[in-house]
């Protein structure tokens, strides 16, 4: 069978969360069919990847079957928090769109669940990934 | 107590300070329409917010309460007092009596018959009375002393059960300062129902409920729009939640009708796990909820039922956030445009780096090219290769604990306007003083929860 590289938010959304230094960004399955692969594919090491530049000093993933969703927690990626950071978005906002960027691989038969239509270009080009 | 089939319903029409002051009017038209018991909740004291409501306390003792209390409050507060419909907020901020008596005012001045408005107290523990307790939560760090002399606030997360009280009491408005967002939804349900206060399944449900309806349009398609992905009808008329709570605490999230937005699963499972870190384990001061088993229903257009959630006994601590003056945080931006604006903003941002070696890091952004996903030491934006982007807005930032020394920052940005590259216009700077935080955690004893019912003017 074969299969297709495609950006994570074809497969699932999410939303990111701060709370002091902390980021938590959720990953939401699209279709069932689709959190098997998400489980598989989107670990704890691969997000760390994504966030090297973030310098996380630990990332935590928890999955919640019912609800087809996964949450990570990103300690220490916020150069502070809120309050301390000097980035423009320094409650980390935007982050979950940086790990919808991730890479994964979903063969043929389900590609009838991913959202969104087939950009062979989607991906920025080297070193904007890590993974 | 009515039948387990009239539900309780909570609607929300702020998620914060800042938020619409027009979401209101279509939740409590719809509370109206539907009848049966109903509350108004306005959730507006983010982390933030609270530090700059004590500022603004110092500055005027009868502040400190949420900026645009009326604003909020005028449009409904007639309808809600016709309807029965109580109304429980944390609006009272850094002043919840100065709060408490501009409503009475508000009401005096439409007209209204004065309402009973009660406040809930005992958060701020920033006091004298309350210093040793907060040195020993704060323990043992090199910085202890100045965090204390530089102190702006330090307020315990109260729970639910102050709010209950009142609502007990006969208040139709609570106000409040800091408490859990979550437990402005949970109080009205503890006082409607009559929950045991270690009903842990009940409390934890009603928790998520709150925690579902606490950053209003959140859930209901508002921050979650991305065209062609996730498309939301009438996003610039979205409408507030309502939350339909039955006598088990499941509940049932809607909006108005005739209102835009979204309310399905996937809106439902994004605001559920919103700032959760564990799911097994979220903490208030209420309950720990654990979402571990949670599962979502769609029942209709816009209903989403939540179940499944389950409740473990409330911690033995509640969570105090400390802000301090610290520091000063100097910014500066400058655009470049057409033909190699990238690079005249890259050498712009090397002569600022230059300029300013001595006075604290910098952070360089590239506004168009790279700002956001990086970091403050700049390791991203070290790694993109110099390109063509052809609109291009050079920021930088820094800190520093000397106003004097900041002000150099905005100086040095403004000056490019003639010392540094070709066609650089539409210089902003701003200097702030920064607030910067930490949370510790205080015995649930030390912090005294309670509720005042204030007396008619």
């Amino acid at each position: 069978m074969t299969s297709r590289t495609v950006a994570l938010y074809r497969a699932a959304h999410g939303r990111t969360g701060d709370k002091g230094n902390r980021s938590n960004i959720s990953v939401v399955a699209w279709h069932p069919s689709l959190w098997p692969l998400l489980v598989e594919q989107v670990s704890e090491a691969r997000v760390a990847a994504q966030f090297a530049h973030r310098r996380p000093s630990r990332v935590t993933r928890y999955l919640l079957p019912n609800l087809q969703s996964m949450n990570f927690v990103l300690d220490d990626v916020l150069d502070g928090g809120v309050n301390d950071a000097l980035n423009l978005d320094s409650h980390g906002k935007a982050l979950a769109f940086l790990l919808l960027d991730l890479p994964i691989t979903v063969p043929d038969a389900l590609r009838e669940h991913l959202v969104g239509a087939d950009e062979p270009d989607s991906f920025p080009p080297e070193p904007w990934r890590h993974a | 107590m009515p039948g387990p089939t009239v539900p309780l319903r909570i609607g929300c029409a702020a998620g914060f300070s800042g938020d619409r002051t027009d979401a209101a009017g279509p939740v409590v038209d719809a509370l109206v329409a539907a009848g049966g018991p109903s509350f108004l909740i306005f959730e507006t004291l983010a982390e933030r917010t609270l530090a700059l409501a004590q500022l603004a306390r110092r500055a005027d003792p009868e502040r400190g309460y949420e900026p645009l209390l009326d604003e909020l409050l005028r449009p409904v507060l007639a309808r809600c007092l016709a309807h029965g419909i109580r109304i429980v907020s944390n609006f009272g901020a850094a002043n919840p009596r100065g709060a408490a008596r501009r409503i009475a005012a508000l009401a005096a001045e439409m007209g209204l018959a004065a309402p009973r408005i009660a406040v809930v107290e005992g958060d701020d523990v920033g006091g004298l009375a309350q210093r040793a307790l907060l040195r020993d939560a704060l323990g043992a760090s090199a910085d202890l002393d100045a965090v204390m002399a530089s102190m702006v606030c330090a307020n315990a997360y109260l729970g639910a059960d102050a709010i209950a009280d009142a609502l007990l009491a006969g208040a139709d408005i609570v106000v409040t300062g800091r408490v859990a967002d979550p437990s402005l939804t949970v109080g009205p349900a503890l006082a409607h129902f009559g929950w045991r206060r270690d009903d842990w399944d009940r409390l934890a449900r009603a928790t998520m409920a709150g925690h579902l309806l606490e950053c209003g349009a959140q859930v209901t398609g508002g921050y979650y729009a991305d065209p062609g992905y996730k498309d939301v009808d009438g996003l610039a008329r979205v409408g507030y939640p309502i939350a339909e709570i039955d006598a088990d605490g499941h509940c049932t999230i809607t909006k108005p009708p005739g209102t835009g937005g979204r309310i399905d699963s996937h809106t439902v499972k994004e605001q559920l796990l919103y700032e959760v870190h564990d799911p097994a384990a979220y903490l208030t001061p209420d309950v720990v909820a654990d979402l571990g088993e949670a599962r979502v229903v769609e029942l209709g257009p816009d209903r989403v039922r939540v179940e499944g959630v389950r409740g473990h006994p409330r911690p033995a601590t509640l969570k105090v956030n400390v802000f301090c003056e610290q520091g000063w945080l100097a910014e500066g931006e400058i655009s470049y445009a057409g033909p190699r604006a990238e690079a005249r903003a890259r050498l712009a941002a090397q002569v600022l780096r230059e300029r300013l070696a001595a006075l604290a890091p910098l952070r360089v952004d590239l506004i168009g090219v790279a700002s956001i996903l990086g970091d403050d030491a700049g390791a991203w934006l070290a790694m993109q290769p110099p390109g063509g982007a052809r609109d291009v807005r050079l920021r930088v930032a820094a800190l520093h604990d000397d106003k004097a020394a900041a002000e150099r920052l905005p100086r040095e940005v403004t000056a490019l306007y003639t010392c540094g590259p070709a066609g650089g216009g539409g210089v902003r700077t701003a200097l702030r003083q920064r607030l910067s935080t930490r949370s510790c955690f205080v015995p649930r004893d030390g912090v005294p929860a309670r509720f005042a019912m204030m007396e008619p003017a």
